[in-house]
């Protein structure tokens, strides 16, 4: 089976997951210098660099797939928003410290269903930086759980605010389980998982924690999609302009 | 050991192992990246050592710092021909720091991961069982913060990470 791997549909692929983790660990970044308290502050930086450390590793898995001889960080710094495949939902503006920890509670679960899966997957690479990323996102999202308890059961103030993160993110999530022609191909090779087995386990996951939460999922609402074919929301480029600033400016630049 | 003490620059496996020995975890500085776990190969072949390495954490930023040390020691010591790889496999876990390792870390102030048969982490500094966690996170992503309540010492817990 693993010899008949489609390298097109798995570089795709690993574009999605690279620029998931990429845009998440940029956005969890501006909270450097901003969190709500110094430990906290400490702790959004350490997940930032976690997921960072996932995206350079599918990177460096893409970059050694493509035709064309490039790196890891051409493929962060040197492609423009049109050519980025993730989700909407990772690259939306930080918001509020409700807002951050809800989308970090979205994206934590579906990393841990997702790189469970991945770590099964044919192309033994992909396994292997499943495998590890497991391992630290199974403690990520035990500590966005324990926020999202925290914040909605304390005080008015913050449980008004982390409902409110709820009804502006809920509708942003369906995109993470779309799927395109070229993933149906890498499911079909045994790379990925099922992912509507995927949103099952999401889906049931996530409405339990809801619950003991008592956070009520909103009814009707604007559903995003366009992630996977390169349609982005306007925030996406002004977060290119200012991640790639330095590369763009000074080319070939490095540390 | 001089350069001219190895005029062929051959050197044994031992040798290397024993340089490699002084090259410590750039943010746990007591430690050796063999006791830590993440030295997994030697290999020697004539003039050419190369050397094979796991990472800690996926981002973990001390990688970059680690392989330029482990050439910079070697090179200290007269190695011309080397190659430090990072390998994808075996996945570091914390059970592969050594008993060593492990009293290193608890004498420099840091409590090490919990072993199996342990329940509670106890303070580094007075050994009490009484303690806190303050943030899952502390200094590096290794690590969280906690505080002993018997003598109410903030610490830093070295994560479990299997
Ligand atoms: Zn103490």
């Amino acid at each position: 089976m693993t010899n008949s791997i489609d390298n097109k549909a798995l570089y795709a692929y690993l574009l999605r997951l690279a620029d998931s983790s990429l845009t998440m660990g940029q956005r969890l970044a501006e909270w450097c210098g901003h969190g709500p308290y110094l430990e906290e502050d400490v702790a959004l930086t350490n997940v930032s660099l976690d997921m960072i450390g996932h995206a350079n590793i599918f990177y460096q898995m893409a970059a050694e797939l493509s035709d064309e001889a490039q790196t890891a960080d051409e493929l962060a710094f040197l492609r423009d928003a049109h050519q980025y495949r993730n989700p909407i939902i990772t690259e939306l503006p930080k918001g509020d410290f409700a807002f951050t920890m809800m989308k970090q509670y979205f994206m934590d679960t579906f990393n841990f269903f997702l790189y469970e899966g991945l770590s099964q997957s044919s192309h033994e690479p992909l396994a292997l930086a499943a495998q590890k990323a497991l391992m630290e996102v199974k403690y990520h999202l035990k500590r966005s759980e324990t926020w999202l308890e925290r914040l909605s059961l304390s005080t008015e103030e913050a449980s008004k605010r982390i409902q409110k993160a709820l009804d502006d993110l809920w509708f942003y999530t369906p995109e993470l389980f779309e799927t395109d022609a070229t993933m149906n191909k890498l499911f079909q090779q045994g790379v990925i998982g099922d992912y509507g087995e995927l949103k099952k386990k999401w889906d049931s996951h996530v409405q339990a924690h809801m619950n003991h939460c008592e956070l009520n999922l909103p009814e009707t609402g604007w559903v995003a999609t366009g992630g996977l074919e390169g349609e982005h929301s306007e925030h996406l480029g002004y977060m290119l302009a200012e991640m790639q600033f330095l590369q763009r400016a000074y080319p070939n630049s490095q540390w | 050991m001089t350069v001219t003490d190895q005029a062929d620059n051959c050197f044994s496996k031992k040798e290397i192992l024993s340089i490699l020995s002084t090259v410590k975890d750039p943010e746990i500085p007591v430690i050796s990246i063999q006791d830590l776990g993440i030295l997994q190969n030697v290999d020697v072949s004539g003039q050419t050592v190369r050397v094979d390495i796991i990472p800690t954490y996926s981002g973990c930023p001390a990688m970059h710092t680690i392989k330029t040390d482990i050439k910079q020691a070697l090179g200290q010591h007269g190695v011309v021909d080397m190659e430090v790889r990072l390998l994808d496999q075996p996945i570091w876990t914390t059970d592969m720091i050594s008993p060593k390792g492990r009293a290193a870390m608890q004498a420099y102030g840091i409590a090490p991961p919990l072993s199996i048969n342990e329940k509670k982490i106890s303070c580094p500094q007075c050994d009490s069982t009484h303690t806190t966690c303050i943030s899952e996170f502390g200094s590096t992503a290794c690590k969280a913060l906690y505080r002993c309540e018997s003598c109410l010492e903030p610490f830093d817990y070295f994560k479990c990470h299997a």
